[in-house]
């Protein structure tokens, strides 16, 4: 695996990324997704709104790094506040 | 009655989960790898967290490029979509004229892309091409290699020729699925020819069109061969596309950490305006349904 040169920072990403899915997957068997609409424009189920969280906290990250200098965890901690907004009320 | 589920099924996707992976997920996962890394060779490696990110983001010249993609792949949707839905509103119903049609439509699609940008460069030259030679003729001062307007229109109109085709066929493949008696019933209330097309033809090929618009899209914002082989990316960098500049940097400069990060912002652009146009398409279909 030393081919994919991989960093403690990137593989706690992508086991967070994983984990999320695990998780998504046991909730939608546990208790399925109804699909609703909320402040988001349109109606969405559980994984369209991890989704549209997951895509907005790149760009968030993104837009922080290209507008600020700042440190990049007020833009993390801004990314976290979004995907628990999208996923309860969007 | 009770619906059986048989969660089995799942095993018959495995095969086609493995491939994605290799193909797909593994590579994206090492270049997110790469972007927070300065590679120097494949055993010396340092982490720099969101350097090349930083540099990426605030360099003009790929602002400039970004710019000259979005530019293009809006003017090659801009053409072929309406001209192919034209096209194919225009192409016989039945008898030997079909097959004709369809053979001569898809050979264009047929061609590799180096050999068009071949094709096309060589059709271009005003020495032996035919285009670049005729053009001259008519005293129309031609020259790809030297005026970015005329690489840019050789560049789009070589796409035009190219991909138009897909979109026809697409459209086509839609139109015949619209049973005749839509048509009879717009006959009888004396429905226009705009009214038949707006109401029953574009709607019904609405599925299709987003197929067609969404693969037009991809295919032009990450366009590198044929402009490659046509211009070089010139004249100055006039034709230089955003997987021309990535390419420079990651096979040329061997840059591999930024290349990376240029890569996932490159991703997260397309992914972005593929999710928004397919969901306000759907929704649209939606409530064109209700």
């Amino acid at each position: 695996m030393s081919w994919m040169a991989w960093t403690p920072v990137t593989a706690i990403f992508f086991g967070c990324v994983a984990l999320m899915l695990l998780i998504m997957g046991l909730w939608q068997a546990a208790s399925p997704t109804i699909p609703r609409r909320g402040f988001l424009p349109l109606v969405t189920t559980r994984g369209d709104r991890l989704f549209i969280s997951l895509l907005g906290a790149a760009y968030i990250h993104l837009g922080w790094l290209a507008f600020t200098d700042a440190s990049i965890y007020y833009a993390s901690g801004i990314a976290v506040v979004w995907l628990l907004v999208v996923m309860r009320w969007g | 009655m009770n619906k059986i589920t048989n969660n089995k099924a799942w095993f018959l996707v495995l095969p086609v989960f493995f491939i994605v992976a290799i193909s797909a997920i593994i590579p994206l996962m090492t270049v997110v790898n790469y972007s927070v890394q300065d590679i120097l060779d494949p055993q010396t490696r340092y982490f720099v967290g969101t350097e090349w990110f930083k540099r990426i983001l605030t360099d003009y010249r790929l602002h400039e490029a970004l710019l000259r993609q979005i530019g293009y792949s809006l003017s090659v949707l801009l053409i072929e979509i309406p001209l192919g839905i034209g096209i194919a509103l225009t192409l016989p119903r039945k008898g030997w004229g079909v097959s004709a049609c369809m053979v001569l439509l898809a050979l264009p699609l047929l061609i590799p892309w180096n050999v068009v940008g071949t094709i096309w460069q060589i059709f271009g030259r005003a020495d032996i091409g035919l285009g670049g030679y005729f053009l001259n003729k008519i005293g129309i001062d031609y020259n790809y290699t030297q005026s970015s307007v005329a690489a840019w229109l050789t560049v789009l109109v070589m796409d035009v020729w190219h991909w138009t085709s897909l979109i026809v066929l697409l459209c086509y493949a839609g139109l015949r699925s619209i049973p005749d008696a839509y048509y009879q019933a717009a006959k009888i209330d004396g429905a226009s020819r705009w009214a038949v097309f707006r109401f029953i033809q574009l709607p019904k090929m609405q599925s299709v069109l987003v197929i067609g618009v969404l693969l037009r899209f991809m295919d032009s914002f990450m366009i590198y061969t044929e402009p490659f082989v046509l211009t070089g990316g010139g004249p100055g960098n006039a034709t230089t596309f955003l997987s021309q500049y990535l390419t420079r940097m990651a096979v040329g400069q061997f840059d591999i950490g930024p290349a990376a990060a240029f890569s996932l912002i490159y991703f997260l652009i397309i992914l972005l305006v593929c999710w928004v146009f397919y969901t306000v398409v759907m929704n649209a279909g939606q409530r064109g349904e209700q």
